[in-house]
């Protein structure tokens, strides 16, 4: 073939053989096909690692009670099926760090259940309803009601 | 020896020699399985059971570091109700992270109907369906997003260049913009907490036993044993993104 075709081409190749080499440093060399093709399987395979490295913040069992008495309470009571961290927010590493857990005296906290919606609604049938703005209007719940007994009265 | 028996005698030796020994061993699938434990996570939602207290939007945002106030949220729960003149309207104050303290739903554009119209209501929780053929990593211009071997979609945050096109392809809403990270993100089903053995946030949160985490490749798993035998539904199958988020009770209204 002529110079005149070839000449083009060598640059043609030359710049393939450059951008090669940019991506070839530029990306991470996980970055490619995996398992799952081309389609759903185009990814950085270390992101995996990432993201399953992460700290866990909310205790798998409510390990509570060694501490708490209100472990004991709370598990004879209706309320023993909601589990501590609901009310008391996520508790790894306490009593290290955080040292101590946020108490919620708000009547938000038991009006998530508790708010009567005066009509049947899937799973909030179960709960005893009141009527928010009828029962004891803008006094905090637990004033009246121990969260970890709430059949029991609470001691003044 | 002639040719024919020569031929014969040969075929039956390289076969016999080519046949590996571990062919001829009974293989129970139990054992290859307890071997090389397979997982494809699926997800199970009993919508009889949610009482829409919200105590799983709560611990998801806590759990994933999305911040409380943000009008975003990886898990969700809406309401259904029919009123009196048989209309299905739905609302999902903030996600639920609340719970749902008012009977009387607030629809967009500010109308409000008051409880005296509804007649029945229900709780649908929802959140990323994890599709075995996920549209929103298909749309994907620089494979930031993808599914991984156990059956969970993830968004790379360092690759992620946030042009939204994923948020568009998810026929479901699960996914949104990161104010924080500046990045796409979405429910990683808590892989962090699963490859410890422990359940995801939401499910260890909610009180009423409404949501479940399982393998569908452990036929004793609770929740194999739910998809298989139970009567349950998956939200807008019409899509064909085969999800692998399974409702019981899921009435056909929602989608
Ligand atoms: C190893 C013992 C220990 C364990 C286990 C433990 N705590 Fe604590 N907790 C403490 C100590 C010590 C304090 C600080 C005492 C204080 O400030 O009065 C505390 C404080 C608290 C407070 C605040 C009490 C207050 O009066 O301000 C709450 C709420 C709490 N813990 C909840 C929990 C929950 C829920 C769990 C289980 C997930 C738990 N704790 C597990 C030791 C423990
Ligand atoms: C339904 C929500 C709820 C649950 C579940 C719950 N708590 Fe509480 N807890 C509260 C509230 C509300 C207060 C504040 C009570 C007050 O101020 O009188 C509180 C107070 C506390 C305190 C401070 C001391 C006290 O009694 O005032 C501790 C410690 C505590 N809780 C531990 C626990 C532990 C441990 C569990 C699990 C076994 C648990 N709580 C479960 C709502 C809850
Ligand atoms: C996760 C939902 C939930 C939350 C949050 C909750 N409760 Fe309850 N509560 C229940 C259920 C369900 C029962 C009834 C259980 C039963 O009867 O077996 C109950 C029972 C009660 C009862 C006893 C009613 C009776 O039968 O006499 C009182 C009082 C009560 N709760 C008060 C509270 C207060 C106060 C709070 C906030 C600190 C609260 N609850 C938070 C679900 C909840
Ligand atoms: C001034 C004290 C007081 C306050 C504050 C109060 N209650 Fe009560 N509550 C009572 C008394 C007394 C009863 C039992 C008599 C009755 O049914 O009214 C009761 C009954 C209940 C019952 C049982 C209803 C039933 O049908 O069995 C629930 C549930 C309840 N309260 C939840 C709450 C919640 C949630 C709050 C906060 C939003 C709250 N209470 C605030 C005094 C109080």
């Amino acid at each position: 073939m002529k110079e005149y075709v070839w000449r083009p081409m060598y640059v043609v190749v030359l710049i393939a053989a450059l951008s090669l080499a940019v991506r070839f440093f530029l990306l991470p060399h996980d970055f490619g096909v995996h398992e799952g093709g081309y389609k759903y399987g185009y990814y950085r395979l270390g992101n995996i690692a990432e993201w399953e490295s992460r700290p866990a913040l909310f205790r798998s069992a409510d390990d509570c009670g060694d501490c708490h008495r209100q472990s004991e309470s709370l598990s004879a009571s209706p309320h023993a099926f909601i589990s501590c961290q609901n009310c008391h927010g996520p508790a790894a590493g306490h009593p290290e760090d955080p040292p101590t857990l946020a108490i919620d005296t708000g009547r938000d906290l038991c009006l998530r259940c508790h708010a009567d919606l005066s009509y049947p609604a899937g799973g909030r049938d179960a709960v005893p309803g009141i009527d928010p703005l009828g029962h004891h209007p803008f006094r905090s719940c637990v004033g009246c009601h121990d969260p970890h007994h709430p059949r029991q009265e609470v001691q003044p | 020896m002639n040719r024919r028996t020569f031929l014969k005698d040969a075929i039956v030796v390289i076969t016999g020699a080519a046949l590996p020994a571990a062919a001829l061993e009974w293989l129970d699938p139990r054992q290859v399985l307890a071997e090389n434990p397979q997982i494809r996570w699926a997800f199970l939602v009993d919508t009889h059971k949610c009482a829409g207290c919200g105590f799983c939007v709560k611990a998801c945002k806590a759990e994933n570091d999305i911040p409380y106030e943000a009008s975003v949220t990886r898990t969700w729960i809406e309401r259904y109700v029919v009123t009196q003149s048989g209309e299905l309207l739905a609302d999902s104050p903030q996600g639920g992270r609340d719970g749902f303290t008012s009977g009387s739903i607030d629809l967009p554009g500010g109308t409000r109907v008051s409880e005296e119209e509804i007649i029945r209501g229900f709780f649908v929780p929802k959140l990323c369906n994890h599709c075995a053929s996920p549209p929103c990593v298909q749309v994907c211009p620089v494979g930031a997003t993808y599914a991984t071997p156990q059956g969970v979609v993830l968004v790379d945050r360092q690759w992620c260049i946030g042009c939204g096109y994923c948020i568009m392809g998810c026929p479901y809403g699960a996914r949104f913009f990161h104010p924080v990270h500046k990045s796409v993100d979405k429910c990683t089903l808590c892989t962090h907490r699963l490859t410890r053995g422990d359940a995801s946030a939401c499910v260890e949160a909610c009180p009423f036993g409404a949501r479940q985490v399982g393998n569908l490749h452990d036929p004793n798993d609770p929740v194999t044993r739910a998809v298989v035998s139970e009567r349950i539904g998956v939200l807008r199958d019409s899509y064909g993104s085969r999800p692998r988020v399974y409702y019981l009770g899921l009435s056909k209204e929602v989608h």
